[in-house]
């Protein structure tokens, strides 16, 4: 198959799948297969890919132009590689997992589920794989549009409420601020294709740069950086698989992964090193960082801390691009992969606790983890790569993104990082050591409704949700242990987008 | 013969459906009217793509009626600019007649069926003969003959409701004063040039000059056709008309005849004022385009507030006005080519949308939003083309609101204007709110109980997505759109090859 062909197939194999699925609306069973045969093809696809671009080759595939000079266009980098293969990967674990979530809640409007399900994961390829500005906006904007439905997925007063703030958060802020900014870049620059070292580099005044970066920065609203960031939390009413889907595979990793690009194939490190246009981004990462976390700390909604951890962890990325330099950008390209993996497994374990006992507060959760082993245990393991321990993916990231606060002397950032970390520990261990030390004698006094979230005393035996919720966290959870071993990998591909010049610090 | 008649293509495409116009009255016959009515209106349709296509490259066709030589006799001057018009109008104007008929069946008596295609057709001949002619008192003309046809067509929504009488009787005020503004201010330049062929007032106004005669023509013609164009705050009748008025009349006339006034309005300033009319610069810059800004936010706001989609889309209709004569007014040959292309994107958003509506009248009875809950799910099909035509209205990728936005953004920008980009981005977010509005309403409340699952019959749902089908292409591909859009300003522009062989004596 020619990558040509491949790249056209990645964005449009979900998206044709969505017939079949609409086809296959009575058939419950055929139509879930369809869904799963679809993601397979789709990663095999999508990692044939990933040799290639191993191999420092860069496929293109041009489909057509939109407004002349203006096309869509594709052409595969290593960052759009990496984010391709994670969204890819990590669809197949959510297409499982949404089996078993769905049918295990009785979820209505299945079969509207899973088509916006499929053209979100289009939308998103599209995003990965974009070779221009241009491009990458339009499937942005299908992202958007595409999941509105999976967040309204319930349809009561509250999931149109979520569902509002979450269009109008995301439509605002990329019509308001992002369209503007990529037609500023347009005229300036005369161009918007994604080039390594940027465009702008004596297009626009130095004086603007920043003001061009903000109007980037705000309008990639995917990316939550404060105070942007109140559709995450709203969209918490979606289903748990939306949730996974928002928060690891597609949406909010879309949006990081935008900012990455706008970072190093519009303005260029280079450019952002030497006019320290990125400077105030920096502190406002940081800040995002640190308040979400501590916001994180105050919810008792296990969905809506989990959401608050995700602003936070976002911004980490953004945060390794404003550095300018290139450890940052190899940290913030790792942390797209290791959160998704370790954010992916602990949303899956959110969800499989709502499946089996219908809670949602964490206050309520105590004693849990010794009827859901498996499950705890999996959250477990996804906190400890959050937080950044060895031997667990999420430790790599924070190592580069801590070499790349030390190598601009940014010791307040490191701080940040180190502050964060702990922050981490305490709003995520807190879930598991109730899951398994607490609820043994007598209602907690912390909890409301204690006297009947308590399991009944002397239950023995694990009560575990339906398989379908179960064995997918697991297999993540392991991803995560794989992934520390293979950060090597991510470093390798992502190397010749972080150090252009070639001379990494060995 | 068909090699013969191409040389009279561009009086043909007028005087077809101005012929078909009274057979429709003498035959009395809704079925046949129907079927004379669609024949002139597709022929109209099929001169004017061959017209565009011949002058997109640029060339001019220059018709002399009855062979009467301009500037006495009468021109019909087909450039780039108003092929495009013509091609818009005759577009909708095939489109809507066979969605017509099914739909005007439930909203107004059969005897009088005939008489409503007898207008339908005035109408299009006089949108048709404004957008062709290149002789200014025939612009008057045409112009009185499809808004008198306007007037009587809106009227037809009595049946339906009662307040169609008195919004047509506004429009019909207001519509003459309009029209007599704009004929006193052809008068003012007819005493000092002495001529009423268009090119050749360009020419003989270059010699007057800057006069006070001139300046109050240019502020007459200005009013005139602000008030035809609904520009803000002279769009009074609009709302109502466009409320009131058969589901039909709605989309025809929301996509053409807004459309082809704002062109004449552009003919006037571009063409024969021309750029440098220093009256005209700070007109632009102090009146037209404050004014276009403020048309964006009032009506936008306006058409949040509104409980009947069809009125929530006409004061949308004024908003999108100020759209184009934002672009308009930037006085660039980039901000024309922005207010041509949403003149365009727009009328065959707005015309997709019109007529979605009308089927949800079709089948509800109603167009008021409380009546519309969970519409989504008995009548699926239309509300998704409403769907996309509201995607299309707020700008979003791969429909047409979004070419026109990155057009105009574009444009704004290129003036260096970051004030203005921010303006029209802010406006259109306000279209998201009033979109979504229906929306929600439409798919997620629950459906009324004793509402059946049906959709509109069939030959009204096609041209609806004929139209959706139009908006999404040229969001997807804009290259004859934009292509059309620059030659269009760069006829409107180009002053030197307006001098034609036989204009100047």
């Amino acid at each position: 198959m020619s990558p040509e062909l491949a790249i056209t197939l990645t964005i449009l194999l979900p998206a044709s799948a969505t017939v079949l699925l609409a086809l296959l609306d009575k058939q419950p069973n055929l139509r879930e297969a369809v869904s799963l045969i679809t993601a397979g093809v789709l990663f095999f696809i999508v990692f044939g890919l990933l040799e290639t671009v191993l191999d420092g080759a860069r496929p293109t595939a041009h489909w057509f132009d939109v407004i002349p000079g203006l096309s869509l266009s594709f052409e595969i980098e290593p960052l759009g590689m990496l984010f391709g293969v994670v969204a890819a990967g990590l669809w197949i674990v959510t297409a499982l997992y949404s089996i078993g979530y769905m049918r295990g809640n009785d979820e209505a409007n299945q079969t509207r589920f899973y088509i916006c399900f499929a053209i979100a994961i289009s939308a998103a390829m599209g995003i990965a794989f974009a070779a221009n500005m241009f491009t990458l906006f339009i499937f942005y904007e299908v992202l958007t549009l595409s999941t509105y439905p999976l967040v309204a997925h319930k349809e009561t007063a509250d999931a149109r409420r979520g569902a509002r703030t979450y269009l109008g958060i995301l439509i605002t802020t990329s019509i308001g601020f992002q369209l503007v900014a990529i037609i500023w870049t347009w005229v300036a620059a005369g161009t918007l294709d994604f080039e390594l070292g940027g465009i702008l580099t004596d297009k626009i005044e130095p004086t603007l740069l920043p003001f061009l970066l903000a109007l980037y920065a705000f309008g990639i609203g995917k990316a939550a950086l404060m105070p942007f960031h109140r559709w995450l939390p709203a969209a918490m009413v979606a289903p748990t698989p939306v949730s996974a889907l928002l928060h690891a595979v597609a949406v909010v990793k879309a949006g990081v992964f935008t900012m990455l690009k706008v970072g190093v194939y519009i303005f260029g490190i280079d450019l952002l090193a030497t006019t320290g246009a990125a400077d105030w981004l920096m502190w406002l990462a940081a800040f995002s960082i640190l308040a979400a976390s501590i916001i994180a700390m105050t919810k008792d909604n296990l969905k809506a801390r989990l959401a608050y951890s995700t602003i936070s962890q976002l911004s980490y990325i953004t945060l390794g691009m404003a550095l300018a330099t290139s450890l940052g950008v190899m940290g913030g390209a790792m942390h797209i992969a290791m959160h998704a993996m370790g954010k992916i497994t602990l949303f899956m374990c959110a969800g499989a606790i709502y499946v089996a006992t219908h809670k949602t507060e964490i206050s309520d959760m105590d004693g849990l983890g010794r009827l859901m082993p498996f499950t705890y245990g999996a959250f477990f393991i996804g906190a400890l790569s959050i937080i950044g321990l060895p031997p667990l993916g999420g430790a790599w990231s924070k190592w580069y993104l801590m070499l790349g606060a030390a190598d601009t002397g940014q010791i307040a950032m490191m701080v940040v990082f180190m502050a964060s970390s702990l922050l981490n520990i305490a709003y995520l261990l807190p879930v598991v050591a109730r899951g398994f030390f607490m609820g043994n004698s007598g209602p907690n006094p912390h909890s409301l409704g204690a006297a009947t979230a308590m399991p009944a005393k002397g239950i023995k035996g694990i009560q575990e949700a339906p398989l379908w919720c179960v064995v997918p966290p697991c297999l993540t959870a392991f991803g995560c242990f794989v992934l520390f071993f293979y950060a090597g990998e991510i470093y390798t591909l992502i190397e010749p987008v972080a150090f252009p010049n070639g001379a990494p610090p060995s | 013969m068909l090699s013969s008649l191409t040389p009279h293509l561009p009086v043909l495409q007028v005087v077809v459906p101005l012929i078909a116009a009274p057979l429709c009255a003498l035959f009395g016959n809704r079925h046949l009217a129907w079927i004379i009515a669609f024949v002139a209106a597709l022929i109209s349709f099929v001169i004017s793509t061959l017209l565009l296509g011949s002058v997109l490259d640029g060339s001019v066709i220059s018709y002399q009626i009855g062979g009467w030589a301009p500037p006495w006799g009468i021109e019909y001057r087909i450039d780039a600019a108003n092929a495009f018009v013509l091609f818009i109008v005759s577009l909708i104007g095939a489109l809507v007649l066979p969605y017509a008929r099914q739909s005007i069946e439930r909203e107004f008596d059969a005897s009088t069926h005939a008489y409503f295609y007898t207008c339908y057709l005035l109408c299009l001949t006089g949108l048709l003969g404004v957008a062709a002619t290149g002789d200014a008192f025939n612009v008057f003309v045409f112009l009185e003959i499809s808004s008198l046809a306007t007037y009587a067509l809106v009227a037809f929504g009595a049946t339906r409701d009662r307040r169609a009488l008195t919004a047509a009787y506004n429009y019909l005020i207001m519509g003459t004063i309009g029209a007599t503004f704009f004929v006193i201010g052809l008068g003012f330049l007819y005493m000092v040039t002495g001529t009423l062929n268009m090119a050749d007032l360009a020419v003989r106004l270059a010699d007057v000059g800057d006069t006070r005669v001139t300046r109050v023509a240019f502020v007459f013609i200005l009013v005139g056709m602000g008030l035809k164009l609904a520009m803000f705050p002279l769009h009074l009748w609009l709302p109502n008309a466009y409320n009131y008025a058969p589901s039909a009349v709605t989309a025809f006339l929301a996509a053409t005849a807004t459309k082809v006034a704002l062109y004449v309005l552009l003919r006037f300033m571009f063409t024969i004022f021309q750029f440098d009319f220093p009256v005209q610069e700070l007109t632009f810059e102090y009146v037209v385009m404050p004014l276009a800004i403020v048309a964006m936010f009032a009506a936008s706001i306006a058409a949040v507030f509104q409980e009947d989609v069809k009125r929530l889309l006409a004061y949308s209709s004024v908003a999108q006005v100020g759209y184009m004569l934002l672009g308009v007014a930037l006085l660039s040959e980039a901000g024309l080519t922005a207010g041509i292309i949403h003149l365009f994107n727009h009328a065959v958003t707005k015309g997709a949308l019109f007529m979605a509506v009308g089927c949800f009248v079709y089948q509800v009875g109603s167009s008021r939003l409380g009546d519309l809950k969970g519409i989504g799910k008995s009548m699926p099909w239309t509300t998704a083309a409403f769907a996309v035509g509201g995607l299309s209205l707020i700008g979003v990728p791969l429909t047409v609101g979004f070419i026109s936005k990155w057009y105009l953004i574009q444009a704004s920008l290129e003036t260096g204007s970051f004030l203005i980009a921010g303006l029209i981005v802010a406006s259109s977010l306000i279209a998201v709110v009033y979109v979504w509005r229906i929306v929600e309403v439409a798919y997620l409340e629950p459906v009324p109980e004793g509402r059946v699952k049906q959709e509109a019959p069939l030959t009204m749902i096609l041209p609806t997505y004929a139209l959706v089908a139009a908006s999404l292409y040229f969001g997807i591909n804009s290259e004859l759109t934009s292509d059309a859009a620059s030659q269009a300003a760069a006829a409107l522009y180009s002053v030197t090859d307006l001098v034609s062989e036989g204009a100047a004596p």
